[in-house]
């Protein structure tokens, strides 16, 4: 068994171990550490002895490795006599799986991961590994930071929950609703981060996306009751189906006008639109107005033959429920297309006048759009540049000032 | 993240031994689905009816000709498939050895390639 073989067990089984240790000892900071021992000893003991059974083996490896660090904790030692004892009874580790208390070991562990207390870094860093399985390195690859800046920041946030005394626990049920929102916002950014690197050469990461993907999945599988989970399904599936056509053979940009809609992901449309179905049984959400918007670009032949009036609509209802200006900046672009650049204009100068938006590169590239498109060029011409400037992605910029270079 | 195919692989024997405790089968077939639901990764999963009751159209002569099933040389029926998403080849291998399949059936485990993958002939 190679490295390949011991990580594709850690990824199946990486949640569950870390959750069931978590609520074997109570601590889980110690939990984390006792998994990550597990795997590196079955890296370097599976290509020699293959264990028969690599889930159980790892299981009760981190397991013990967890024992011998509250055995080093001497002030623990009453509460290890109780795991010894434990642990004499129930020595064999699948013995008795209860797939209810790993249900609520895995949600347990997202809610830990995602937790209030942690900085917005320290949630995404802590939940691409301990529920995602994903390593110090493929963390900081994904987000473009050094490795030890994730090390750190797992550790800072092992610290602050155990430091904050946070259980290792489902919420109760008037808290859940409110923390899940925590936990659909950390997938999102994950899953945004992945969709549109914020920086850096690449326009897209898509391992990125496709783990917040399926953390999605896990969370709708694991919360099928709760519509806003669905919403972001369908929202995260609707956006990755467009992932093929967005970029070129060179990774560069493809604007959804000049799309090749026939390269869409048609599997993945029709995942989101189950998923969109799900979520609208009693109104749509934030997640879920933005999936619908998706998905009516999903369902459209071209940017011509898209429902722009539909988008409209669902625009003013998102801001709403979701008041934002990168919301009202979107609501320009489709009230652009359905009723023409000067309406949205208006709604663009509103936007800068109020100073919602300051120092982001998108509200001068929406303006010098609409400037664009009314003739009025040189300062159409003035404001991509200015966005170009703004922006941090260095692909999105080189087609900002190639637009700027084709008014002049 | 790339998308496998499970596709399985039962032998006449194996088949056989699979219906002689079906309810047991479809129980912890259930319960293996479940799981790979709750992992994230799975597409779609879906059991084909008896190879007995499918056709065959064959494409050696001129004109297509339909045959009724089962498949001449081939000693392995297809039986069901999952589709997968998973980050690795050996992460699909990985679910594949977890199917409760039957004694003598095969798991044969094959890639889809993205729809970017896909060679395109008007470009």
């Amino acid at each position: 068994m190679g490295t390949a073989d011991v990580e594709a067990v850690w990824r199946i089984e990486s949640a569950r171990i870390v959750a069931a240790l978590s609520r074997f000892t109570g601590d889980f900071g110690l939990a984390e550490d006792a998994a990550q021992e597990a795997v590196a000893e079955a890296l370097v003991s599976w290509p020699l002895v293959p264990p028969e059974n690599p889930a159980g083996w790892l299981m009760a490896t981190a397991r013990r490795r967890a024992i011998d660090a509250i055995r080093r904790r001497t002030a623990l030692q009453d509460r290890y006599a109780l795991l010894a004892a434990d642990l004499a009874v129930d020595s064999a580790v699948d013995d008795n799986i209860d797939p209810d208390k790993i249900d609520d070991d895995v949600l347990a562990l997202m809610f830990v991961s995602c937790h209030p207390v942690l900085s917005p870094e320290a949630r995404v860093a802590l939940t691409l590994r301990v529920v995602g399985g994903l390593s110090s390195e493929e963390i900081a690859r994904a987000f473009l930071v050094p490795v030890p800046t994730v090390q750190a920041r797992i550790t800072r946030g092992k610290k602050t929950i155990a430091a904050a005394g946070v259980p290792f626990e489902l919420p109760p049920a008037a808290e859940r609703r409110e923390r899940l929102g925590g936990v659909l916002s950390v997938i999102y950014v994950i899953f945004t981060e992945g969709s549109t690197a914020t920086s850096g050469d690449r326009l897209l990461r898509p391992d990125v996306a496709y783990e917040a993907i399926r953390l999605a999945r896990t969370l709708a599988a694991l919360q099928p009751a709760e519509p806003e989970v669905h919403g972001l399904l369908a929202l995260c599936e609707l956006t990755a189906a467009r992932f093929p056509a967005r970029t070129g053979p060179d990774g560069s940009p493809i604007l959804l006008e000049d799309q090749d809609r026939r390269r869409w992901d048609f599997s993945a449309i029709h995942r989101g639109l189950a998923a969109l179905a799900k979520a609208s049984t009693r109104g749509l959400g934030p997640y879920g107005l933005q999936a619908a918007i998706a998905a009516t670009h999903a369902s459209a032949p071209s940017v011509e033959a898209t429902d722009w009036d539909r988008i409209v609509v669902l625009y003013e209802a998102l801001g709403r429920v979701a008041p934002s200006p990168v919301v009202e900046l979107n609501r320009a672009v489709a009230v652009a297309m359905a009723s023409g650049p000067a309406q949205a204009l208006a709604i663009v100068d509103e936007l800068i006048a109020s100073d919602r938006l300051p120092g982001s590169h998108l509200v001068p590239t929406v303006r010098g759009e609409l400037l664009t498109r009314l003739g009025r060029r040189p300062e159409a011409r003035a404001e991509l540049e200015l966005a170009a400037r703004l922006c941090a992605n260095q692909h999105e910029r080189s087609v900002l000032l190639r637009k700027a270079a084709a008014l002049s | 993240m790339s998308k496998y195919l499970l596709i399985m692989r039962g032998t006449d024997e194996s088949n056989a031994a699979m219906m002689a405790n079906i309810d047991e089968m479809m129980a912890t077939t259930r319960q293996f689905i479940e799981e790979m639901v709750k992992a994230g990764v799975l597409l779609a999963a879906e059991g084909l009816d008896d190879p007995g009751k499918g056709v065959v159209v064959d494409f050696s002569g001129e004109t297509p000709v339909v045959t009724d099933g089962p498949y001449g040389e081939t000693k392995e029926l297809f039986g069901g498939f999952f589709l997968l998403d998973v980050a690795s080849k050996q992460e699909a291998v990985e679910w594949a050895k977890r199917v409760p399949a039957a004694p003598g059936s095969k798991i044969e485990v094959r890639r889809v390639p993205g729809s970017d993958e896909v060679p395109q002939v008007d470009e």
